[in-house]
Order: C-alpha cells, then structure tokens, then sequence
C-alpha cells in the first residue's frame, strides 16, 4: 500500500476522494482550513474533484446537499463554531432521504487554540440523530472518511467526522487504498423525502426515529469501538475516544500494567460495551478530548453501579483540551519533571497584528475619531483584526460569533448608547454581515460600521475573497445604506487622521453610516506576489 | 528508539520549515515521525511551537510528554526557555541567539542568553550572522538544523539530502546558500 505524509484534516480530504466524492465545500475556519485547501490544490493539478471556498458555512452545507441530491458523493467541513451557522440544513438533512453519501467532516478546537468555545460536535450529531466517527489517528481519519460515505448511502443520513485540533494540525504517514469512481448523477428518486412539508416531515422524522435502533447497532458493533478486558485485574477500566486513546498508550509503559479498555470511535455508543467495562470493573475512568460526553450519558441521573472517573468527578480538569500529562495524573502516574527555569519570568508573547497591518492604521483612525466622547461602544468581529482587542490597539470591545457585531451595534445604539461603532472584516461582512446590515438599514440604526476590506480571508491562511472591493460597495448600497453616508477610504498610513475625520463626521450623524476602509492584506499581497512569480518563471 | 523535538519560535520566523527539514530526513531514512503543528490565531506574531517526534517503533501522542523532549531546537532565546518544561533533564537546548523584539517588555538579550547558558546542555548559535556569511539571511533555519545536526540521531548525508530536495526548486544561489548555511550551523556547535 502506498504511504502519504498527511495532516489529519488532509488524510480526511484524501479519503474522501478516494471514496468517489465528486464536490466539496467549506468556508475557512481553525482547525478545519486545510481540507479544503488540499482539495483545491488537488483539483488545480488533476481538475478534480470540485473544491471551493463558500460565503458561509451554511451555503456551504447547502452546496453538499444539493449534490447528494443528484446522487453523488460530497463533502462539507468547518470548524466546530461554523456548525452553528450551518445547523439549519444540518438537522433538517437528517431527515431528508440522502442519496448520495454526504459526509460533514468538523474539527472541533478543544482548548481553544483560535476559537471562541470549545463545543463538542459529538453532542451535534447526537441532537440531529445521526451517526458520528471520531478517528484517533491520521490513519483512521483516512479509513473512517472513506467509511463515513458507505454508511451515509447506506442509512441515507449524513454522517459526522469529528475532528481535533491535535489530530488536524498533526503530520504522520498513512497508508492510502484504492480510489473509488464517482457515483453517476442520478436524482432521487422519490422527491417527496425531500420536500419537508409537515406532512412528508411527519414521516421522515418518523423514518429517522424508527432507523435508530438499526443504526445504533451498527455504529456499535463498528470496529472503531473495541474492548479489552484484562481477566487478572479489576481495580481500574478506561474509556478512551478520539485521541484519548494515544495518551492512553503513551502512559502505559509506565503506568506498568493494561487495564481493561474500551476506546469509543463511532457513535452513538456501544451501550453493550460499555455495560461489560463497568461490570468487569471497580471503577472506569473516561477520557474525552472535549465534552464529558460519553461520561454524562454513562452517570445519567440515578447513582451509576460503579465508580465513574473523569471531567464531571474532576480526575480529568473540566475544561480545556487533553495531554499526556492530563491523562497520566489521571492515572495516577506522577509527570516527569523537565527543566527547571529559576528567577527569571519569561515575557508573554500574543499573537499580534503584522508590522504595518492596516488593520492597526484604520485602528489608529477609529481610535482618534472617538477621543472626545465620553463614553464609547466598538463591536467587533471575528478575523485578525480580532487582534485590535488587544495592547497596543485595545480598539473593540466585543468578538462573540461571525457577524455579530452589526447586530450588536444596532441593538446598543436602540437601547440609547451613542456613539456607536462596529467593526467587521469584508470575509466576515460577507458570511454572516450582510442581513443585520438589511436589518440596520432598515432600522436607520443610529451607528457607523467599519469594514476593514483587506481583500483576504487572512486569519485562516490568506483565502482569496469571493467578491472585489468595487462589489463589496455595491453590495453595502444594495442593503439600503444611504450614499450620502457610505465612504470608501484608503487605510494608508498617510490617511490615518483624514480617516479619523471621516468617521468622527459619521458617529455625529444620527442615523446609519458605513465606511469601507479598503487596502490589501500584506500578507495576501506577498503571497500574490510570489504566485504570479511563478507563474512568470 | 524514540527522538523528541520541541521547535520553537515566534510565528513568522520559520519554525514548521525547520520542522519538515527533519522530518523529511527522518523519513528517508525509514523512521516514523509525527509532527504536530500550531496554524490560525496563534501564528500572527506571537509564541509558536510544533512537536516533532521521531521513532523506530509506533509513535502514539501527537503531542510530546512533558520532562521526555531530547532537544528544544529555537529560532528565538525567549521561545526557547518557554518550553524547558518538556526538556527532558538529560536533552539539550539549541538556540539562535538573536533575540525577536516585538513586545515591549522584552528582557535585556544578555541576561536571557545568560539563562540559557545557564543550563545543563546548551548550545547558542550566531544564527542570523551565520546565515548572512552563507549567502543568505533566510537560511537561519538550515543553520539551526545543522546546528542540531550532531544531536539528531540522522545521519548528516540524510540532513543534507532533505535541504538538497527542499530547495531544488530554488535558485542556485538559494541551494549553494543553504547548502554553506547547514555546514557552518554544524561546525558552529561543534
């Protein structure tokens, strides 16, 4: 079998493709990005299969169903938060008869690496009734990437790959099989499982509901869920999912003896298993990278029969993402002492805007144009002006989800608040930006929205823009912004205090106010430059 | 035999190219390796690490334990004395000495590269005039993997063949560079 290095989230875009996928979708986002990046570049050099960069990631989703509707394979993935905004069509495919295999892979960011929460996207697949499989390796993202298509043809469900930050963002050689062709396009064949009218809904919940049993069978009976029971001794069982199970092994050596173990991979989970751990044992010790999942479902609300260790007992720490470490405290093995650094307090180092970012120059504007007032409100958003949160800046007060900060900012402004000011980048402004601009324009809110158009979707990695600046304007015009009050500047160092006039003028103006602070990411800006340089030589 | 590497650095300077210098001559020389990275938030400017872990046998935790790296390998002597907690007290610390200043409270250069010779196995390195001499500012990297280079347990030809199919889509300055960057790092800590 042929050996590739892979990232996680690479050896999930690789296996999709060898399971036939004829499209994927995304929209950018830690620690997902690059499965949709390995793909694109697959698609530029063998022109296929279809990849491409959505608005949001429930456009995204959308994309995916729609070519599971003509019977073929696609892939949709995001990052744990962007299942929230793509939860409409996410729990509404679980009803429908897919038909094509539709595969949702999520990286979920334990500890929050470059998120804003740390939520288990097991919980996710749970709610919409579908089936889950959390790989612990690269390996097995391969294998169950390539499993999760069968199994979503097969129950006519979508079925959930749950990715970590540790497993995305880490590089190890996996053995690749064959590739399977492409399903030929053919369309459902009974539209009525697709059209949700509460009648036809009625029966497929019903559908979904009554498949349960068969479906919970199979994920249990999965190879992905495989139990050990040491016959000698009783004192200790663990439970591991996903990349548990590799702190798990790494300890072993010293822990100096193999508990009995049940490692969880494809959900829901194997209730039977489970029994026959905790009836072996005296006490199971359960260790998720993430939520007290398997944990909460195993304590339930009576006295559990046997003594159950982990997040919800405080064995394993209630919030943050797992170790080595975390797990061999857990398991009661004293962590090895590194070298001591003594009398010296080393200086913390956050990630901060580039040198000569524009995003620090419009900043700089926005911060000169608000001196005078007494007291000031900035929300903002989510991208690397994210960063203006932070010394030297310290510019915005609010970063809650994608979009958030117009509505925030109408809101306040409706409460009484003035002067008002949000702040959005142009990718974030065309994800999720654009309705609470309709519903601010509507409204004549009384606030001034910056938009830091820099031409990049440049936190994730430097993703090209769906649409120009000449567009971006168009479009804020489109939702019913008045001319007279939408501005185009130039976020130039030499601009900055003409800047700081144009939104001073703007957050007197009572009523709504946009101004579109246009220069292009530097970091974009080299990369352009060496792309056209390759392409020149 | 398992080989444990903590790189580090400010986000920017390099560290996951350092990395998959290594990694592509661990694997030429049929070891397992599994290196784990840090991408998104973390990289703009700020503290960044990556995990590198070399193996004959089956490699489990993506992530290295703490008190078990046999070398921190640092483009920055701050960012190398933030993970002493993962140096194992028999590893050793290799450094560039050139200090990374984009915070305002960094310490004096003198008293932090005076920790790091504090410690039971350093090495400090002239990277950056190094890098200059061989021809290229941007080769501090290949500096750094061929002052490592005695610790590794790759042989130099493995080392060299990784900067030779790195780079062989560069300009002949860049290869000849890169090529004198390894050798000097390599004399440097010897």
């Amino acid at each position: 079998m042929p050996q590739r290095i892979l990232l996680g989230d690479e050896a999930v875009a690789l296996g999709a493709v060898h399971a036939g996928l004829t499209a994927a979708y995304a929209y950018p986002g830690t620690p997902s990005t690059e499965i949709l990046e390995f793909l694109l570049d697959l698609e530029e050099r063998h022109g296929g299969p279809h990849a491409a960069w959505c608005a949001n990631e429930k456009t995204a989703y959308e994309a995916a169903l729609g070519v599971c509707f003509a019977g073929r394979r696609a892939l949709v993935a995001m990052k744990h938060v962007g299942l929230n905004v793509a939860a409409d069509p996410f729990m509404n495919s679980a009803l429908v008869a897919t038909h094509g295999g539709l595969v949702v892979a999520v990286a979920d960011d334990p500890g929050m690496h470059s998120s804003q929460n740390e939520q288990d996207t097991r919980w996710y697949a749970d709610f919409a009734r579908v089936p889950c499989l959390e790989p612990a390796t690269q390996q097995e993202a391969y294998d169950m990437a390539r499993e999760a298509f069968d199994l979503s043809e097969r129950f006519g469900v979508p079925v959930v790959l749950r990715l970590v930050t540790r497993l995305s963002h880490s590089r190890t050689s996996v053995e690749v099989g064959e590739a399977r062709e492409q399903n030929v396009v053919r369309k459902a064949p009974q539209p009525s499982t697709w059209v949700l009218l509460p009648g036809n809904a009625r029966r497929q919940w019903q559908a979904l509901v009554d498949r349960q049993a068969e479906i919970t069978a199979t994920m249990a009976a999965s190879r992905w869920n495989a139990l050990t029971l040491n016959a000698g001794r009783r004192e200790l069982g663990v439970i591991t999912t996903g990349i548990s199970r590799n702190y798990l092994r790494e300890n072993l050596p010293d822990l100096g003896w193999e508990p009995s173990h049940l490692h969880i991979g494809a959900y829901p989970i194997p209730a039977d298993k489970v029994r026959a751990l905790a009836a072996h044992c005296e006490r199971v010790l359960v260790l998720e990278d993430g939520y007290p999942y398997v944990e909460r479902l195993m304590r339930g609300l009576l006295p559990p029969g046997v003594a159950i260790a982990g997040r919800m007992s405080g064995e394993v720490p209630s919030t943050g993402e797992l170790s080595p470490e975390i797990v061999r405290t857990a398991l009661g093995i004293p962590v090895r002492a590194g070298v001591a650094l003594e009398g010296f307090v080393l200086p913390n180092r956050p990630p901060q805007l580039c040198q000569g970012c524009p995003h620090g120059h419009a900043y700089t504007s926005l911060k000169e144009a608000l001196l005078g007032y007494g007291a000031t409100m900035v929300t903002a958003d989510i991208g690397c002006y994210t960063l203006g949160a932070l010394p030297p800046y310290s510019a915005i007060e609010s970063c809650v989800c994608m979009g958030a900060s117009i509505g925030m900012a109408r809101g306040a402004a409706e409460a009484g608040f003035s002067p008002v000011a949000a702040v959005i980048g142009d990718g974030t402004f065309m994800h999720s930006g654009i309705p609470s601009l309709v519903d601010a324009a509507a409204a004549n809110a009384n606030m001034t929205l910056l938009i830091l158009d820099n031409q990049a979707t440049a936190m994730t990695g430097v993703q090209d823009p769906l649409v120009t600046s000449s567009r971006l304007r168009e479009i804020v015009l489109g939702c019913g912004v008045d001319p007279a009050h939408l501005h185009v500047v130039d976020a130039h160092p030499r601009k900055v205090h003409e800047n700081a006039a144009v939104l001073k003028r703007e957050l007197d103006h009572p009523g709504l106010s946009v101004v579109i602070a246009v220069r292009e990411c530097k970091v974009a800006a080299k990369k352009r430059a060496r792309t056209t340089t390759a392409v020149t030589s | 035999m398992t080989y444990d590497i903590v790189l580090a650095g400010v986000g920017g300077q390099g560290v996951l190219s350092m990395a998959a210098l290594i990694a592509r001559a661990a694997m030429a020389e049929g070891l397992h390796v599994k290196q784990s990275e840090v991408h998104g938030m973390a990289q703009r400017g700020g503290a960044v690490q990556a995990h590198l872990r070399l193996s004959d046998g089956v490699i489990e935790s993506d992530l290295i334990p703490r008190g078990a790296a046999n070398l921190i390998l640092s483009l920055e002597p701050v960012e190398a004395l933030r993970y002493l907690a993962w140096l194992s007290p028999a590893g050793t610390l290799v450094t560039s000495a050139n200090a990374f200043v984009n915070i305002p409270d960094y310490p004096a250069q003198e008293e932090v590269l005076r920790h790091v010779r504090a410690l039971p196995h350093a090495i400090v390195v002239e990277a950056e005039r190094i890098a200059e001499e061989s021809g290229d500012l941007l080769a501090v990297n290949t500096v750094m993997v061929g002052a490592a280079s005695h610790l590794l347990p790759l042989a130099s030809a493995s080392l060299e063949g990784a900067i030779r199919t790195t780079f062989n889509r560069k300009s002949e300055a860049t290869q000849a560079a890169n090529r004198v960057a390894f050798a000097a790092g390599r004399r440097a800590a010897s």
